[in-house]
């Protein structure tokens, strides 16, 4: 039985397939925290089924990630057995929680991103991402219509809301831009038609997030998207304790199953 | 092989198995079953998954090894496809009528914009009470005519 982390290749595909599967399987699990804790049992039931969206997401990404790299991992390995430093998904969607607000208006800044993103995935020349995509792009539309919606009532809502949708907003946006920024070890990629470039995505996210912001009385911060390295393998701590709890059961008993 | 075995008789018995998570639905109503083939070391059955986050996906893999591990067909090895993704075109008609049945309004052709139809008084005005329902396919909806609460099978 391997009991150690695994090592990665460094493959541009496995790296690139990687990085969206971490993002899905990090925001699947923090959404699943809200498990017994929401505020009203539909919503109980929406941020679950979200939260499995995004596990079935990033299994299927993981599974697909295996069969490339040929290393002999699985979904598993690459879930249980990295270190912080191997995971390559987006600081976002590794920030805990905080309150309802602060959960919903960072499922909206994602998912509105990811509807063009998956939007776009499913005309990629990679026959296994495009298959993907076509499935994922109707989940997300899904999650952007439910968070979206909610922005809308927190935002023009009651003054406790507001301020509440307000706060989560100024506190994340600087870590929204890391999704729009390409990264240059997907060039290649992209250029074979294979991968997406975010930077082309960003007029038209920025276009929805504003529309939307605008509906819910919420102002735009003009911070900068300062917040970036996820990608990378830069990661805050919140991450370390985030991957603890996800990983205890495989670390501390190696290959257990039941 | 035993020679009452077929692939059609293997396609019919994977057909027949039941939906986990809807019952009243077979896999061979929920369009799901993509191939079945028959060979010297036992059968194939190719599958397209539903949902991303279907957590079925796995009993439906089992119950389909089980039904025709019992009819004599040794090893099943389940295959999954993912294009042309699944959507809930692919429900039969017998689908859409046993689900109606069963209090589930069904999903309409993907691109359209019909009204949800209360599956028990038949009435076209109701509303929907929450978008994410108790499975991963469904939605809770309420008629206004007979105020009566219905599933209504997602459009996908
Ligand atoms: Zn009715």
């Amino acid at each position: 039985m391997t009991t150690g982390s695994i090592t990665l290749s460094d493959d541009p595909l496995v790296r690139f397939i990687l990085r969206r599967a971490d993002d899905a399987l990090v925001l699947g699990h923090r959404l699943s925290e809200w498990c017994g804790h929401a505020p009203l049992l539909e919503e109980e039931m929406a941020l679950a089924n979200i939260a499995l969206d995004h596990l079935g997401q990033a299994r299927a990404l993981y599974s697909y990630a295996a069969e490339v790299e040929a290393a002999g991992h699985d979904e598993d390995a690459y879930a249980y057995r990295r270190d912080p430093v191997d995971y390559l998904n987006l600081l976002l969607v590794e920030r805990p929680n905080g309150d309802f607000a602060h959960t919903i208006v960072r499922l909206w800044l994602y998912s509105a991103f990811m509807s063009l993103w998956w939007q776009a995935m499913t005309a990629s020349k990679d026959a296994q991402l495009a298959a993907l995509a076509a499935r994922a792009v109707k989940e997300v539309a899904y999650h952007l219509r439910h968070a979206s919606n909610w922005v809308v009532r927190l935002g023009d809502g009651t003054p406790e809301s507001l301020r509440r949708a307000q706060t989560a907003l100024d506190l994340l946006w600087p870590y929204a831009g890391e999704m729009l920024t390409s990264q240059p070890d997907e060039a290649a990629l992209t250029a074979n038609g294979i991968a997406i470039d975010p930077e082309t995505l960003r007029q038209p996210w920025l276009q929805r997030i504003t529309s939307d912001a605008a509906q819910a009385a919420l102002r735009l911060p003009s911070a900068p998207f300062s917040q970036q390295g996820g990608r990378r393998g830069n990661h805050s701590e919140a991450m370390g304790h985030l991957l603890a709890e996800l990983q205890y059961m495989q670390r501390a008993y190696p290959g257990a199953q039941w | 092989m035993v020679s009452h075995l077929s692939t059609d008789a293997a396609r019919r018995i994977a057909e027949a198995v039941p939906d986990p998570e809807v019952p009243v639905l077979t896999l061979g109503d929920l369009g799901i079953i993509r191939a079945v083939a028959l060979s010297e070391t036992g059968v194939d059955v190719t599958i397209t998954p539903t949902y991303s986050g279907c957590p079925a996906m796995n009993a439906i893999g089992m119950d389909i090894s089980l039904a025709l591990g019992e009819a004599g067909y040794g090893a099943v090895r389940i295959k999954t496809v993912l294009s042309p993704a699944w959507s809930t075109d692919w429900i039969s008609a017998e689908g859409h009528a046993k689900l109606k049945a069963f209090g589930i309004a069904p999903p309409h052709p993907r691109g359209t914009d019909l009204p949800v139809v209360c599956p028990h008084c038949g009435s076209a005005s109701t509303s929907e009470i929450a978008h994410f329902g108790s499975t991963a396919c469904k939605a809770l909806w309420r008629c206004n005519t007979c105020r009566e609460p219905f599933d209504h099978f997602k459009c996908h």
